[in-house]
């Protein structure tokens, strides 16, 4: 473990019979590198396939097989690590890590051990409003495991290696995160990061990330204590509830008198505790040592540079573009980047209109809805371009505010051109200062007595506002309704 | 006609070039030889002489359209540790049951696609795991030679002991074979044949069951230098699918054997003088030198200092890889199972009864030395000796362009006369191990015969990548010391 630890956040802290705790975790993350091919043989990754699908000959370790390193999980494992502001190591070595295993048919996993392709870097995470960057301690390359399937037979186990060979980075962070939420707000990030590159689709349903995590407790300011590892973890909902359930049995052992041992343990969500799996003891030597059948994997600054120079815009840094060019407040902004094709999405919409505005619409109407109904924005019934119609048609005053969420409902079921929509169905606002006259002479001549209340009390006025918009069935431009309300009644 | 197997690989080609005879004629030749010999010789484990046949069928049709291929209608050997696509595959263990891989390795490969006949698949040491052949899952290889008015059965060496014998039977014109530790050159030496492991990654390593991946290399055992130079040159190729071969050119071995030695100079290393050597092979050596300074070569002595360790390091390094390569026969996907009561069972049972006692020992070796605790002692060591032993050679090329050791520190030897002491056994590789834990081309020459009349070998080891050289000096001492052959072909009796 790390001897340098960040300082506890405040407001972290764990109550407990003997005082205040401090819970410290770090995280291993599984991601599955997006690459149509396994990390050294050409078989092909797609999920849900038939079992045994998708194997090669060296994915099923006949003899003979040699394995290939696969250059595009390279360049996903750097683009990664760029993504991460690590330390890329132009040299780097893969290791054989030995045990005996159905689901392993090599009986060893290629990983990278004491020589990984990507060293140190940083991620800046955001919990309730608080800034606070965590380490990232390594990322390396591996090989995946295949799949053990323990209900289909009374006796015998069945082995699907769909999934054995397929490329993995194991991304480390160091101790820093101090509870629940940071940990979530950790992994909700990371995976934004993997999302923005295109190096991991962050699909924690199918597998394609998963987290073990690292739990201690101690009082603040004291050494780390002993660690537990929860493995496998799926969901950011369990990670939390994961870390809460580890930090408060081990708090609870200690208290009582008790030691940790340090061990690797299950999280049971049904039951919300977690479960010893094996212990220290248990632990296998896995015999690590440099796989002779592949060179150290090498590449030039140069291949580094050119990665770097095609790398997307990052989230952090398009939060504080969006907040500059947009003037976007902070909450905004990192709403709108949470999500790459949304960050686009609202591009699309902001693109030579009112940021603010724009921002109000993507985040309110459109991503309200979407929520609501439960579509991504990827499968959002309404356009960016529709959206756009609808604030432009605000913006040059053909429609109120209130007519454009109505426009909106319509533009959702239907679908449609808004400007279109407006002009067919005589949605288009009232601004013909005549018409307008009219009704508000007629509205005056009908209520003396509200005539002679508002000339005492002039907020009674929203009320002449709203007759007026009601005998013009909503069409009336509000603003000049108010106007001429205001001269008629010599208000001012 | 005269018989066909006395012929070298080189010899039928140019015969069946003229039309002297029909590759049908050439293979049917051998396919009875082996008939008569192999229940005594036991150097093939598989015969396939139909395929031979219509191989053999297909190369006269390729030959009288003048579209022959440089091994049209050869008749080859084919080491059981080499993947044939539908034919068994072994390794000579017992593990591997009836396996037959749905693949060809690269370099067999390469040999038929130069129109090359297959006969069948030989013998070898267990998992190449031996130096006399005798761990074999189908028992021992006999040596085709004997001592002098003996009718005791020599060793044909290991691990490569089917391919040695059956070239120096006659059984097949040449044969490939592989080697760790020795595994081609002593065998050679052992059996009066031509032997070269070349350069670490001139050979794919793709569809050749691993032993030891870092040492592993594949080559011939032929009847002739020439011979050797022909094989060499069409099973060594870059191979996208082996990231250990190199992208080099193939040169034309045969013509750069032809440039002579004059002004080649030879290193003799004093190292190699080993404690308990024979004053045969002392003398064998000397003769060695003798030839090539006749022949126009310089003679320097030189110094390998790290020599002593090299063998105590492949003990290690071979053993640790072995012992992962060697994971895999589990006996979930292939090959032998003995089933147990639940999964742990099964694999203990599996690989208890599929695996021989010398494959037992040195999985049980390469894992100590790589457990938690040892690694840094024993593997990581082993390493730097490795990097120590290269950088002898690296210093050496400095002075001089090929080095001549004797291959074996004796001659071949009775059946279990070494099988019982392993340490013994082990220093039949002193001489070949350094060559292998250095990534350089090495090959046994045979240049004379012991006091009891068996055949002896001596060594060239070149530069990387330079087996060219090889064959020059491996050509000097052949044409010195002329080629020798039993002199009693007893097991066609």
């Amino acid at each position: 473990m790390h001897d340098k630890v960040a300082a506890p956040s405040n407001g972290n802290l764990i109550p407990g019979a003997t005082g205040d705790w401090e819970v410290v975790i770090g995280m291993e993350v599984h991601a599955q590198v997006n690459s149509r091919a396994k990390l050294f043989s050409g078989a092909a990754t797609a999920f849900g396939a038939e079992p045994n699908a998708h194997v090669s000959l060296v994915d099923a370790a006949m003899p003979g097989m040699l394995p290939v390193i696969n250059e595009e999980c390279v360049a996903q494992a750097v683009r990664t690590g760029l993504g991460l502001k690590a330390q890329i190591n132009l040299k780097s070595i893969f290791d054989r890590k030995n045990y005996f295993y159905p689901d392993l048919p090599q009986g060893y996993q290629i990983s990278q051990y004491k020589q990984p392709i990507v060293g140190e870097g940083e991620i800046e995470i955001e919990v309730d409003g608080t800034a606070k960057t965590v380490g990232i301690e390594r990322l390396h390359l591996e090989q995946d495991a295949g799949k053990s399937i323990h209900d289909q037979h009374p006796e015998y186990s069945y082995v699907d290696l769909n999934r054995s060979g397929v490329a993995l980075m194991e991304i480390v962070s160091k101790p820093d995160l101090r509870s629940a939420k940071e940990a979530q707000a950790y992994v909700t990030k990371l995976r934004t990061i993997l999302r923005y590159l295109g190096t991991c689709d962050g699909d924690m349903e199918k597998g394609n990330l998963r987290a073990d995590v690292n739990v201690s407790v101690r009082k603040p300011g004291a050494p780390l204590g002993t660690r537990c590892e929860i493995k496998n973890v799926n969901s950011i909902r369990f990670i939390g509830q994961a870390v809460d359930v580890e930090a408060r049995r081990q708090i609870d052992i200690i208290e009582d008198g008790g030691k940790i041992d340090q061990e690797t343990r299950l999280f049971d969500p049904g039951k919300g505790e977690t479960r010893s799996m094996r212990s220290k003891e248990e632990a296998h030597d896995y015999r690590y040592f440099p796989d002779p059948d592949l060179l150290p994997l090498e590449f030039t600054e140069d291949y580094v540079a050119h990665l770097r120079h095609d790398l997307p815009e990052l989230p952090d840094e398009k939060k504080a573009r969006f907040m500059a060019e947009y003037g976007l407040a902070s909450y905004d902004a990192s709403v709108l980047v949470a999500e790459r094709e949304r960050a686009d999405y609202f591009q699309a919409v902001a693109k030579g209109r009112d940021g603010k505005t724009a921002a109000n619409w993507v985040i309110n109407e459109l991503l309200g809805r979407l929520n609501k109904e439960g579509h991504d924005i990827a499968d959002s019934p309404v356009s960016a371009d529709q959206v756009g119609g609808i604030v432009d048609l605000i913006a040059n005053g053909t429609i109120s505010g209130k007519l454009a969420k109505d426009l909106f409902e319509i533009v959702w079921s239907e679908g449609g051109d808004p400007a279109e929509i407006v002009e067919t169905r005589g949605m288009k606002q009232v601004t013909d200062t005549g018409a307008i006259e009219t009704a508000v002479d007629a509205v005056i001549a009908a209520n003396p007595d509200k005539v002679e209340q508002v000339k005492a009390k002039p907020s009674m006025i929203g009320w002449f506002v709203g007759q007026v918009m009601k005998a013009s069935g909503g069409k009336a431009n509000p603003q000049a309704v108010n106007e001429i309300l205001k001269a008629k009644l010599g208000l001012e | 006609m005269t018989d066909l197997t006395k012929l070298t690989l080189v010899e039928a080609r140019d015969g069946l070039a003229k039309k002297s005879f029909s590759a049908r004629d050439l293979t049917s030749a051998h396919i009875a030889a082996i008939e008569r010999a192999n229940a005594s010789i036991n150097a093939f484990v598989l015969e396939t002489p139909d395929r031979a046949l219509a191989a053999a069928d297909a190369a006269d049709r390729n030959i009288a359209k003048g579209t022959a291929r440089p091994l049209e209608g050869l008749p080859l050997g084919i080491k059981d540790l080499f993947c044939t696509e539908g034919v068994r595959t072994t390794a000579c263990s017992r593990i591997l049951d009836d396996f037959k891989p749905t693949y060809e390795s690269t370099v067999t490969r390469n040999l038929w696609d130069a129109g090359a006949v297959m006969l069948g698949k030989l013998n070898n040491d267990e998992f190449a795991m031996g130096s006399s052949n005798e761990t074999s899952a189908f028992g021992p290889v006999v040596n085709p030679w004997r001592r002098r008015g003996s009718d005791a059965k020599l060793v044909p060496g290991g691990s490569s002991g089917g391919s040695s014998a059956a070239v120096a039977a006659g059984l097949c014109l040449a044969a490939t074979a592989t080697d760790t530790g020795g595994s081609i050159r002593q065998p050679a030496a052992l059996t009066g044949t031509v032997g070269i492991k070349p350069t670490y990654g001139r050979c794919s390593r793709w569809g050749i069951v691993a032993f030891a991946s870092s040492l592993d290399q594949a080559g011939p055992i032929t009847k002739t230098v020439e011979d050797a130079a022909l094989m060499l040159s069409v099973m060594a190729s870059h191979d996208p699918k082996d990231t250990t071969s190199v992208d080099q050119p193939v040169p034309d071995y045969a013509a750069l054997m032809r440039q002579g030695v004059k002004g080649l100079r030879v290193g003799v290393p004093k190292e190699y003088r080993v404690d308990g050597m024979s004053k045969e092979i002392d003398t064998l050596w000397q003769t060695g030198i003798d030839w090539l300074k006749a022949a126009g070569a310089t003679i320097k002595e030189i110094t390998l200092p790290h020599t002593k360790y090299a063998l105590p390091a492949y003990y290690i390094v071979a053993p640790a890889e072995a012992s992962s390569n060697l994971a895999r026969y589990d006996g979930v996907r292939y090959g032998l199972r003995v089933p147990g009561k639940d999964l742990i069972d099964t694999y203990e049972n599996t690989r208890a009864a599929g695996f021989g006692k010398e494959v037992k020992r040195r999985v049980l070796i390469g894992t100590y030395v790589l457990s938690a605790g040892y690694y840094d002692a024993y593997y990581l060591k082993a390493q730097k000796v490795r990097t120590l032993i290269k950088r002898d050679f690296d210093r050496a090329w400095n002075d001089v362009d090929v080095v001549l050791t004797p291959t074996t520190p004796s001659p071949a030897f009775a059946f279990g006369e070494k099988s019982g002491d392993p340490l013994a056994m082990y220093l039949e590789d002193i001489f070949t191990v350094t060559v292998n834990m250095a990534g350089l081309p090495g090959i046994s020459v045979p240049a004379g015969l012991s006091a009891e009349g068996t055949p002896l070998g001596l060594q060239l080891i070149g530069k990387p990548f330079d087996e060219g050289t090889l064959f020059r000096a491996a050509k000097a001492i052949e044409d010195a010391a002329g080629r020798f052959t039993p002199a009693d072909a007893w097991w066609l009796t």
